[in-house]
């Protein structure tokens, strides 16, 4: 009786301390769903879904405080990507799906106040103090932020066209026809 | 032509050929255009910048873009004219779109520039290469890669063979036919410019057994340079003429999807590109022409040297269109495509314009569903699975496209053109690696955009606390300065606030602070009674007694004010206002945010 109570005693010890290594050894930093769910986000920390960027909406999509359908930039593809990576039903995105788009500021309007530098989430626009500002084209993730703020209302958003290096193939179209 | 064994790839098909009708005549010059539009991007690599402005005078063979990199190649003015425009124009793209070009109007001289022959053996092989680079030599087989960039061979191994592709497998074309049949020797010339650069055991020029024309004369031409390059003749089977299908039908080496030729000890080019590489190095002649095949639907189909830039429409009319001549294929049948804009303008990767008629390309009955026969997987030159590939690609789903090796196709249209089901397969695979292509510039930019952000987050509040930390050593600072300046001050004045203001320097920050702002206190004091003093009238001696009766009445009726004004301040609540202005000595001191 006694050595089968400190057998199974000795087990429970012996086990226990494997998983406690375990957890100190594999322990895993921060949420692995955020960063899943985070991955899929468009990263134009524009706050359109109502928080202050992509990580924080993550974040909120994981905890199950926010829907999944709160990202314009992302688009309906976005919105089916969490759906899949979720488990949840693919919804309606709320809010309008824009093209791509870049911010362009009228260089002969900039008071070159700072403001919209200010405001830009990555870092796009380059300036100074009552110097011209511009906007990095490439940088530029379309988000409108810096709209609201400029006194002058001289930035502008400009569809992102297409060109030969960013021209893609068509899906074959399958062209139907009437049998009868 | 020697005796040697010759290795197999494995698929390949045997379209019609076509290529008999455009070998009758020899090579002609195609007349000067009435415009030249030259893109400045036409190999791989950087996008050369431009060098000339509008209204420039240019001359023919005159860099017009300098090479932006290594991995790049310049371009040349074809001849001489005025830049009527630097800018966006047709492009010889299947998209349609614009591209930047230098539009030359030509002035009919076509003036060379000075051309300089050099002896490139005297040069080391760098200054070889980059004259290759400023020269715009690329490949003109169809990928249009820099050929200076090639020219190197592996550190870890040894260069074993040179291969020269004269195999020009694709159906109609026969540019590279014509070039070895009438400039062998420069051929061979060309030829040996990679060798010494790269310096192989063997050189093998491999031509296709269609062309035995082409491979006497460079037989001949090889005889004749007294050179030991071997010309083979491969058997005729598209798409021998890729690089990979003609390096292992001559060596037996099987390139890997991952690795370079030079890896291998092997490397490869075209004919066309050896020529050019002779003409720039031993005639000083940068690659502004090229020979392009105008055949199909044509009157007289022929080979033409033609300048780049000379446009589609324009080119393809020397040749005499049929009437219902309905577009221009750029390209051959199997990997060409039909250019949306016939006044796009021939660039350096334009080999062949045959003129499409439905009655020569009659539209294709439309597309089956698949029947997973495997014939595309039996043709395949790369051993890809295409049926999967197009299961894949139907469904978008890009990452099992991938698994199955899409970046591996050459799209060499094998596939298609034997399908039972006429399923378009290579548009498919086309589509799938643009989307993947696209979706990874979308993945860099957004992980760019969240690194930035990040930063940003971070700089912000490095800078709260900078700010704050910086607010505060300013304020000491400051504190610690009117200190001292009190205590002069005192000092000059001889009181004896001096110590009780130099005293407390040293001690904590917080101390220092407060007894610093007592000190200033204390020397404002001290500085309005100097001044008080000072102020007193200069001109009070020698009063009459009525003045002096004044100023005493001035002098009471002040003091009479004074204390009304120290009531008051007892009481500053009642005036705040008038209140405030009575306590300066605090001005300055505090930071204002």
């Amino acid at each position: 009786m006694l050595i089968a109570i400190a057998i199974m005693a000795l087990g429970a010890v012996v086990l226990g301390a494997a998983l406690g290594f375990a957890s100190v050894k594999f322990k895993v930093d921060g949420d692995p769903l955020v960063d899943k769910i985070e991955a899929i986000l468009p990263q134009t920390q524009c706050g359109q879904c109502g928080y202050p960027g992509c990580k924080p909406y993550a974040e909120a999509i994981a905890k199950g405080e926010a829907d999944i359908n709160l990202c314009p930039p992302g688009g309906a593809e976005g919105v089916g990507k969490l759906a899949d990576l979720l488990g949840r039903e693919a919804k309606p995105l709320d809010g309008v799906e824009k093209p791509p788009q870049v911010a362009l500021i009228d260089e002969n309007t900039c008071i070159g106040c700072t403001l919209c530098i200010q405001a830009c989430p990555v870092d796009a626009i380059v300036g100074a103090a009552k110097q011209m500002h511009t906007i990095v084209e490439s940088l530029c993730t379309g988000c409108e932020l810096c709209l609201p703020p400029c006194p002058v209302e001289c930035i502008t958003m400009e569809p992102i066209q297409e060109t030969v290096d960013t021209w893609k193939w068509k899906y074959p179209v399958v062209e139907l026809k009437r049998v009868a | 032509m020697g005796l040697m064994q010759l290795f197999k790839f494995k698929g390949g098909v045997k379209p019609a050929t076509n290529k008999a009708q455009s070998v009758t005549l020899p090579i002609a010059k195609a007349p000067l255009p009435s415009v030249v539009a030259v893109p400045l991007h036409q190999s791989i690599g950087g996008t050369p910048r431009p060098l000339v402005q509008v209204g420039d005078k240019v001359l023919k063979g005159q860099m017009i873009g300098e090479a932006d990199g290594w991995i790049s190649a310049a371009v040349h003015a074809p001849t001489s004219g005025t830049v009527r425009e630097v800018g966006m124009y047709a492009a010889a793209h299947p998209s349609g779109l614009l591209t930047d070009c230098v539009v030359i109007e030509p002035d009919g001289e076509d003036r060379w520039i000075e051309r300089q022959s050099v002896d490139y053996k005297t040069l080391t092989p760098e200054q070889v290469r980059e004259l290759l680079r400023d020269m715009g030599v690329v490949g003109l087989g169809g990928a249009v890669f820099p050929s200076h960039a090639k020219t190197q061979a592996s550190r870890s191994v040894p260069m074993e063979e040179l291969v020269i592709n004269g195999a020009e497998c694709e159906p109609y074309i026969t540019c590279d036919d014509l070039l070895m049949r009438e400039r062998a020797a420069e051929v061979v010339k060309g030829i040996a410019i990679f060798r010494d650069l790269l310096q192989p055991k063997k050189v093998l020029i491999g031509i296709e057994d269609n062309k035995p024309e082409a491979a006497a004369a460079m037989a001949q031409a090889v005889q004749a340079a007294g050179e030991d390059f071997q010309v083979v003749s491969v058997p005729t089977l598209y798409p021998a003429g890729g690089a990979k299908q003609l390096i292992r039908v001559l060596t037996g080496k099987e390139v890997p999807a991952n690795k370079r030729s030079t890896d291998m000890g092997v490397q490869c080019f075209n004919v066309a590109t050896a020529y050019t590489a002779w003409r720039a190095l031993g005639h000083g002649e940068p690659v502004i022409s090229r020979l392009v095949t105008l055949t199909g639907n044509v009157a007289e189909p022929r080979n033409y040297e033609v300048l780049i830039g000379t446009p589609m429409d324009e080119l393809l009319a020397i040749a005499g269109p049929k009437a219902d001549t309905d577009g221009i294929i750029m390209g051959g049948p199997m990997m060409g495509f039909l250019v949306p804009e016939a006044k796009a303008p021939v660039v350096k990767a334009t080999n062949c314009l045959i003129a499409h008629s439905p009655a020569l390309f009659p539209p294709k009955a439309p597309e089956m569903p698949c029947i997973r026969c495997g014939s595309c997987a039996q043709v395949c030159p790369h051993e890809l699975q295409p049926f999967e590939m197009y299961w894949f690609a139907r469904a978008k789903n890009f990452g099992k496209t991938q698994e199955y090796n899409i970046f591996d196709c050459i799209e060499c249209g094998c596939c298609s053109f034997v399908c039972p089901s006429r399923i378009p397969l290579v548009q498919y695979f086309r589509f799938a690696k643009s989307e993947i292509w696209a979706r990874e510039r979308d993945k860099k930019a957004a992980d760019g955009a969240k690194t930035r952000f990040e930063f940003k987050q971070l700089r912000d509040e490095r800078e709260k606390q900078e700010k704050a930390e910086k607010l505060a050593k300013a304020a000491a600072a400051q504190a610690a300065k009117k200190a001292a300046e009190a205590a002069a001050a005192a000092a000059a004045e001889g009181g004896a606030p001096a110590e009780a203001a130099a005293a407390p320097a040293a001690q904590s920050p917080e101390e220092a602070a407060a007894a610093a702002k007592k000190a200033a206190i204390a020397a404002a004091m001290e500085r309005a009674k100097a001044q008080r003093a000072q102020a007193q009238p200069q001109n009070t001696d020698d009063l009459a007694p009525a003045q002096q009766q004044e100023v005493a009445d001035i002098e009471a009726r002040r003091a009479r004010l004074r204390d009304i004004a120290k009531t008051e301040l007892a009481h500053p609540e009642a005036h705040p206002a008038e209140a405030a202005p009575a306590a300066p000595a605090d001005d300055g001191q505090t930071p204002k945010n």
